[in-house]
């Protein structure tokens, strides 16, 4: 594979070709931030954390799902990203009712820790304060419905790695809404296996193994790679 | 990718399938379904077609579709409350769409709509208690030379204002005719 | 079929004309308005005078003047009817024999019909868009024939190229350029899709286009086909549109049947099948990526670009998509020659632009001016001005994702970039005028409404940005938000504009930021003033 050099935040690096900015800027060290992104299944470009600059573009690219090219410059922390991004957070915060006091992912979320990071310590717009419910009918998981933020990764994670299609999205905009089948109880879902890989990949508290309380629902999301990694390298197979 | 769901644990499937041998409608759908092979991308095409035939979108009728043409059911249910035409509910006997599109909206659709909901006691989006009317609106339906315009039953009415409305859907609030 | 079938089926058509034509709109405007039941009238009323042989009704499609509908024209002398009843149809016929009649008569040589040029609707209002012969008679598929017996693909999009034509769809790309980038894309299957799901709420041309001259757009499509190298079409058309899509599928009947779609067209090895698939009201789908998931049957949420359709599109094949009123271009460029039609319209932005004149306007319907019209040559001259004399206060164009343009800018000619520089777009053709009446605050709100109904949910600033701006704008109308509500109105129009993934949150703020920019003192009119308690609201992360 040829490889192509690019500077990121002033950064000389290079990166295989195909790669993409995300990957690149990576394996350089150079962080930035992620949401809908998740290592093991595709990505959408749909939570607009990751967006950098890049030179001679007029447009905002998601750093996820743009490859990288011979010489581009990207910059990935400029003031207006930075403003752009705590917006986006301050927006998914208003949107659900997120208590992080009383989440059972309370100081392993992904949506918290950016928050943090971004210094967003209060939020400019109107809660909206909807009403969703809270699904724990089946065996071993929940689902909290408050604390979603539509990022999609469990849905990716049952289609593409499992493979049993139970999740989906219905509905569309702020009425979208993550389902089970028909939009029954996942108690009463006749696709899901009960793997859990959604429960992994979820990166706040909406998807959680019960049982847990405030602050214990640790997500285990290199897991999904790692299958992900070992079933197309074939690293389990026997080889006599 | 495509799992069936020809194995289910709970088996409400052989019930709907025992269901649609009887009713002529399912039978009309399969052939339609045929017509497109089967293929996944003609979903809403199918959609349209059971809509067409059942009046709505009830859960068995979707399963139905699901387990035919080998689809999740969550996908199924996905596409179906993603696209407006589509509905899980069943509509009252008579139909209203109110235009709310711009030439319309300029014109006084607002208050054409304000007017009806006023007098069938319902709002856009809802179905009188006896099942009579449902009243609807729409994003344009490109009748904008005749705005504000009006849909009874399938018939684009032009220039109505909030008086002839009323007295279009006078009768099928009253006495349900 | 070969180049003399057409020639004779052409002639059969012409030979068959009677002394008279009453020409009967048929489109969906008059349609509503019964123009079925005069079209039977007239016929009646014909064979009751026994002149039968004198004269032929006909069927036909959009005549333009929607608001005066059902239309009646006769030909040859032109005469106009308005509003014509069934019941009007015997003194109608009479005057054919020397009687009168009472029915409006319409001004065939008024500015509204005088001052437009037509491309795209030439044959809107002539022909019977339900027959084939009707449209072969009018020149139809001679371009196919010659591109396919006479030009090799890389000829044909030079042609395109040269006529510099661009994309009425609304951003208004190089045709010519897309095609290219579609045709050098190696690939055993590729696509071509018609974007008929015109989903702007106040426009309606390219609805008239596939109602009155549907194998026009068969015509583009396939010629497309061939200077792409594409076997497959497929036509996405809203479900809103029954009449459209039924003309659609009868003229792809008989293109069918009389073998200018299918295999070997014109004796020549190209192949080429047109599917029609009907969208199910989803304004989203209108962007070219959402378009393609509803194809394949999925939810419309459109996908980051790039990869751009021309390289990777419908099953991720390489994928041409135009709209309507672009393919309807496509053979007359064909046929007369891309010199003639960059001789049209303005440097940058050449030919005609159909447009459909709504609102607050004298006369509403559709017309085809050259690009670089002034705006105040259609409102007012055209489009007779407001009803009653009110003053014109805006002109919105490009629909939710388009803007409003103030009355001083009337004299602001039509093209891509002068409405651009305005904060407004081409869009697809829908211009609704307003006048005093209407307040700009409240039109904007009606936007933002429209745009956060329809965002399909997928990426976080259009999905949650559109619900706090929305719910901004209620408080501006209710009259309790403040300066600060204002200014962070503004911030939230700047982000959802730069950061949403498509083409409908990147252009959901234009509304507010363009009454804002033109009709601030409206908005400012409305604020309360600030006092030490509706500043910020503050909520820490709970």
């Amino acid at each position: 594979m040829a490889a192509k050099t690019l500077t990121i935040d002033g950064k000389q690096i290079s990166a295989f070709e195909g790669a993409t900015v995300l990957q690149a800027a990576e394996e350089a060290g150079i962080p930035i931030p992620t949401l809908c992104h998740l290592d093991g299944v595709y990505d959408i470009g749909a939570c607009r954390i990751c967006l950098v600059e890049v030179e001679g573009v007029a447009k905002l690219l998601p750093a996820c799902t743009t490859r990288v090219r011979e010489g581009m410059e990207v910059r990935t922390d400029t003031e207006r990203l930075r403003n752009y991004r705590r917006m986006i957070l301050e927006l998914l915060f208003a949107e659900r009712n997120h208590v992080c006091a009383v989440c059972v992912s309370n100081g392993h979320c992904e949506l918290q820790t950016l928050a943090y990071e971004h210094g967003m310590d209060h939020v400019r717009y109107e809660y909206r304060f909807p009403k969703w419910d809270l699904d724990v009918t089946h065996r071993l998981y929940g689902m909290d419905h408050n604390r979603c933020i539509l990022c999609n990764r469990c849905v990716r994670a049952c289609w593409h790695i499992e493979g049993a299609g139970t999740k989906n999205v219905a509905g569309r905009g702020a009425r979208a809404h993550i389902i089970s089948d028909l939009n029954q109880p996942w108690g009463d879902s006749e696709s899901c296996t009960s793997c859990g890989k959604c429960v992994d990949a979820c990166p706040t508290g909406a998807l959680f193994k019960k049982g847990a309380t405030a602050g214990e629902m640790a997500h285990n999301r290199a897991k999904l790679e790692f299958i992900v990694t070992a079933r197309e390298k074939k690293q389990w197979i026997a080889s006599e | 990718m495509i799992a069936t769901i020809s194995n289910t644990k709970k088996n409400r499937l052989p019930e709907i399938l025992e269901h649609a041998s009887g009713d002529k409608r399912f039978k009309i759908l399969e052939a339609h379904m045929k017509k497109h092979q089967f293929k996944h991308d003609a979903l809403i095409e199918v959609l349209h077609k059971a809509q067409e035939l059942f009046g709505y979108l009830e859960d068995d009728l979707l399963l139905f579709v699901a387990y035919k043409l080998k689809l999740p059911p969550s996908r199924v249910y996905g596409v179906a409350t993603f696209y407006h035409f589509f509905t899980l509910k069943p509509q009252g006997a008579h139909t209203c769409v109110v235009c709310m599109g711009t030439a319309c909206y300029v014109k006084g659709a607002d208050k054409v709509l304000a007017a009806i909901e006023q007098a069938a006691k319902i709002k856009a989006g809802g179905t009188t208690p006896d099942n009579q009317l449902s009243l609807m609106t729409a994003r344009c339906i490109g009748a904008c030379g005749i705005a504000p315009a009006v849909v009874y039953d399938g018939t684009v009415t032009p220039r109505q204002t909030p008086e002839l409305a009323v007295q279009h859907v006078k009768g099928w609030i009253d006495h349900g005719n | 079929m070969v180049i003399d079938d057409l020639n004779a089926i052409a002639e059969a058509e012409r030979a068959a004309r009677k002394k008279y034509t009453l020409r009967c709109c048929m489109a969906a405007g008059c349609h509503s308005s019964n123009s079925v039941a005069v079209k039977k009238a007239l016929e009646q009323a014909v064979k009751d005078a026994g002149l039968e042989d004198l004269v032929e009704v006909r069927g036909v499609g959009c005549m333009r003047l929607c608001c005066q509908g059902p239309l009646v024209q006769v030909d040859p002398d032109g005469t106009l009817y308005e509003k014509v009843r069934p019941e009007d149809s015997a003194s109608l016929v009479g005057t054919l024999k020397g009687g009168t009649t009472h029915v409006q008569k319409g001004d065939p040589n008024s500015p509204f019909f005088t001052e437009q040029l037509s491309i795209v609707l030439a044959n809107s209002g002539y022909i019977d868009p339900e027959r084939i012969e009707s449209y072969i008679a009018a020149d139809g598929y001679r371009a196919l024939h010659d591109v396919l017996r006479e030009m090799t693909p890389k000829e044909v999009v030079d042609e395109i190229i040269k006529s510099g034509l661009r994309g009425r769809g609304g951003a208004g790309f190089p045709t010519g350029l897309k095609w290219g980038t579609v045709a050098k894309t190696e690939s055993a299957q590729k696509y071509v899709i018609c974007n008929a799901d015109e989903g702007d709420p106040g426009a309606f041309m390219d609805r008239s286009v596939l109602e009155s001259d549907p194998h026009s757009i068969l015509e583009g499509m396939a010629i497309a086909g061939y200077a792409v190298g594409a076997n497959q079409g497929f036509v996405y058309v809203r479900a809103e549109y029954p009449l459209a899509i039924s003309r659609l599928q009868n003229a792809i009947k008989q293109a069918k049947q009389r073998g200018l779609l299918g295999s070997g067209i014109f004796e020549s090895p190209f192949t080429f099948n047109i599917d029609v698939r009907i969208g199910a009201g989803a304004f989203v789908c209108g962007e070219e990526t959402a378009l393609m998931m509803s194809v394949e049957g999925k939810r419309g949420t459109p996908r980051p670009r790039p990869p751009f359709p021309a390289e990777s599109g419908l099953w991720g094949c390489p994928t041409l998509i135009n709209n309507v009123e672009t393919f309807a271009n496509v053979a007359p460029i064909l046929r007369k020659g891309a010199d003639w039609f960059a001789s049209i319209g303005t440097e940058k932005s050449k030919g005609t632009k159909v447009f459909a004149l709504a609102g607050k306007i004298t006369n509403t319907g559709l017309i085809e001016v050259p690009m670089g019209t002034k705006l105040r040559d259609i409102v007012e001259k055209m489009g007779g001005g407001a009803p009653d004399g009110a003053p014109i206060k805006a002109v919105q164009t490009g629909g939710p994702s388009g803007g409003c343009i103030p009355a001083e800018a009337l004299d602001t000619p039509v093209d891509y970039e002068s409405l651009a520089s305005l904060g407004s777009i081409m869009g697809s053709g829908g211009m609704i005028v307003m006048d005093d009446a209407t307040r700009m605050v409240d039109v904007a709100r009606f936007f933002m409404e429209f745009c956060m109904d329809e965002s399909c949910g997928k990426c976080v600033p259009c999905r949650a940005g559109t619900v706090q701006m929305h719910s901004l704008l209620e408080k501006i109308l209710n009259r309790e938000a403040t300066a600060a509500d204002l200014q962070r109105l503004e911030e939230l129009c700047q982000m959802v504009r730069d950061t949403s993934l498509c083409g409908l949150g990147q252009t959901a703020p234009n509304p507010v930021l363009s009454t804002l920019r033109f009709f601030r003192s409206e908005y400012e009119e409305l604020l309360k003033k600030e006092t030490a308690h509706n500043g910020e609201p503050r909520a820490a992360i709970r």
